[in-house]
């Protein structure tokens, strides 16, 4: 069972200065959601964005803790653009 | 990798404009989210297919290549583009028509 805040804890560890906002999507503790608007992710393709969400998880997604993570990632701008559809 | 199939890989991906590594091929595609991978990228142009599941050394080789641990892959210009989610994601934030284009870096 891994806590959605220490997802979070661990993202904001490597991004600081991002808006952060993990769910459990099935209550197991090992399905998720995030959401991550961070300044670090302009200019970057949504490729580069995901590897950057999930490098400081990689122990968690290697041991299978860590099974599901559907990630949204925008930059500042990308987020004021489309955050509100 | 053998430089063999890293050249292959590079061939595949800069000669034809959208290119998706998937399991089954364009007429019987063998899971859902290759199939529905196909299904966004036919929309915006012809989608050169290679079928990862032909192949032991091609379906390995193509996550190290691009560093990513799962299968559909999607190239577009050369380029990594992602998987299923990214894929579908660029599709609803209509960035995939640009991105084919070649009018954005995403």
């Amino acid at each position: 069972m891994i806590d959605p805040n220490a997802i979070r804890e661990r993202i904001l560890g490597t991004l600081p200065g991002s808006d952060v906002v993990v769910s459990d999507t099935t209550g197991t503790g090992d399905h998720f959601e995030a959401r991550v608007v961070s300044p670090d992710f302009a200019g970057k393709s949504m490729v580069q964005q995901h590897q950057l969400v999930y490098a400081p998880l990689q122990d968690w997604l290697k041991s299978g803790e860590l099974h599901a993570l559907a990630l949204k990632t925008y930059s500042p701008e990308q987020w004021k653009k489309l955050g509100s559809r | 990798m053998t430089p063999d199939l890293k050249a292959r890989f590079d061939s595949e991906v800069t000669n034809h404009p959208i290119v998706l590594f998937m399991k089954g091929n364009a007429l019987f595609p063998q899971c859902g989210f290759s199939a529905r991978a196909l299904q966004i990228l036919q929309q915006h142009g012809k989608v050169h297919t290679v079928d990862v599941l032909a192949d032991p050394e091609v379906r390995q080789g193509i996550k190290e290549y691009s560093n990513w641990p799962t299968i559909p892959q999607v190239f577009i210009h050369g380029k990594f583009v992602g998987g299923s989610d990214i894929l579908m994601e660029l599709e609803d934030r209509g960035e995939l028509a640009d991105l084919v284009a070649g009018k954005t870096p995403a």
